[in-house]
């Protein structure tokens, strides 16, 4: 199993599109720059050594402190040879990446899902709308500086005779619920002093 | 299966098999006659949203078998005696469930099942989740648990028909 994936490893570093390379968690990673993507998808999906047929999924992945701030992440399945390939690619907050449809079609949704929670733009996309949120929402739900609770809350208004949308008003505010607090949470056995549990016995 | 009756209803029931004997008919309020027909017919509206939806089903299967007390499931609102709300009802979803129950025919009543419909439950302070479903909907009865178990929504729809005949109104 290894072998065959230092052997896919060594054939993929002959590629020089790809600026970093390696092998984390039994599984390929490599990055590329976000304009060599169409470039080193369709060269792994029609290789000689490897066919990575299938794309898994696309991922966004929100980093505020680093700068360009958004990753995306592509996962790719040779089920030939059963290797599995991670592509990273950085974007910036005002930049956009090219889409991948045109070499997988079934990335289609996988970028819009992206667009929606991150607000990442694939240029050249067919259909880059919403896909999971509600209907006229503002806001990219998944990057680090959203509220958790979000802007608007619904409910239905009798006047209205229809569901109207509300800023939230939250009854009680959110929690966090800390383990190590001395008035709440578990106690473990190898915390407890020597002294307090002679005590308690 | 024995059925322990007091010494009252006994009499009482001496009494109604004697009437129905003698004269072939009984004699009733149309209040309890309503009543009785309300509870025993409590078709309920499929509306599963969530992991609450797999023990919504369960209740309808023969283990637990509901249809025992009258209550059998309808695809359509405009069918639909109650909506049993199960799962985790979102922004996206808010203006859905109103149309359907506006859809349904008077009597109508609301079962809200499960942490995320009663309150919002783990998603409570999520961005996409309506807290409660009842800022959506009138709610009647509210099944906690997360989800409850089948038996819990049986115990439910045995309490919404409880609530039927004690408020024994036949305007709603």
């Amino acid at each position: 199993m290894s072998s065959n994936l230092e052997n896919a490893l060594e054939a993929i570093k002959q590629f020089e599109k790809i600026l970093s390379s390696k092998i984390i968690f039994d599984q390929l990673e490599i990055e590329v720059d976000k304009n060599d993507i169409i470039d080193v998808l369709s060269f792994l999906k029609e290789a000689e050594h490897f066919q990575f047929r299938q794309l898994s999924d696309v991922a966004g992945v929100d980093y505020p402190n680093k700068s360009p701030r958004f990753e995306v992440v592509y996962h790719l399945l040779d089920f030939k040879q059963n290797i599995r390939l991670r592509i990273k690619s950085k974007v910036g907050i005002d930049e956009t990446i090219p889409s991948i449809t045109s070499i997988f079609p079934c990335a289609n949704w996988y970028e819009r899902e992206t667009f929606d929670m991150y607000g990442i733009e694939f240029t050249g996309h067919p259909d880059l709308r919403r896909l999971l949120t509600d209907y006229n929402f503002e806001g990219f739900p998944l990057r680090k500086d959203f509220p958790l609770t979000g802007t608007v809350e619904v409910r239905y208004s009798e006047i209205e005779k229809k569901v109207i949308y509300e800023p939230v008003k939250l009854q009680q505010d959110f929690r966090s619920f800390d383990i190590q607090s001395p008035w709440e949470g578990t106690k473990y056995e190898d915390t407890v002093k020597p002294s307090e549990t002679d005590h308690e016995q | 299966m024995a059925v322990n009756l007091s010494q009252a209803e006994e009499n009482q029931f001496a009494h109604l098999k004697e009437d129905y004997a003698n004269k072939g008919f009984i004699v009733t309020k149309v209040d309890d006659l309503i009543n009785w027909a309300r509870t025993g017919s409590l078709h309920w509206l499929t509306f599963g949203l969530a992991c609450c939806a797999v023990e919504m089903m369960h209740v309808g299967t023969p283990r637990y078998d509901v249809e025992r007390f009258g209550a059998a499931p309808r695809a359509s609102p405009r069918h639909a005696d109650v909506l049993i709300v199960a799962g985790t009802l979102t922004n996206k979803m808010a203006p859905a469930l109103r149309k359907a129950y506006d859809q349904m025919a008077e009597p109508r009543y609301v079962i809200s099942m499960g942490s995320c419909a009663n309150g919002g439950g783990y998603y409570h302070y999520s961005y996409s989740v309506v807290r409660g479903c009842d800022r959506i909907v009138p709610i009647d009865i509210y099944v906690p648990g997360c989800p409850p178990t089948a038996e819990a929504l049986l115990y439910g729809i045995l309490q919404l028909q409880k609530r039927i005949r004690r408020e024994g109104n036949i305007v709603r």
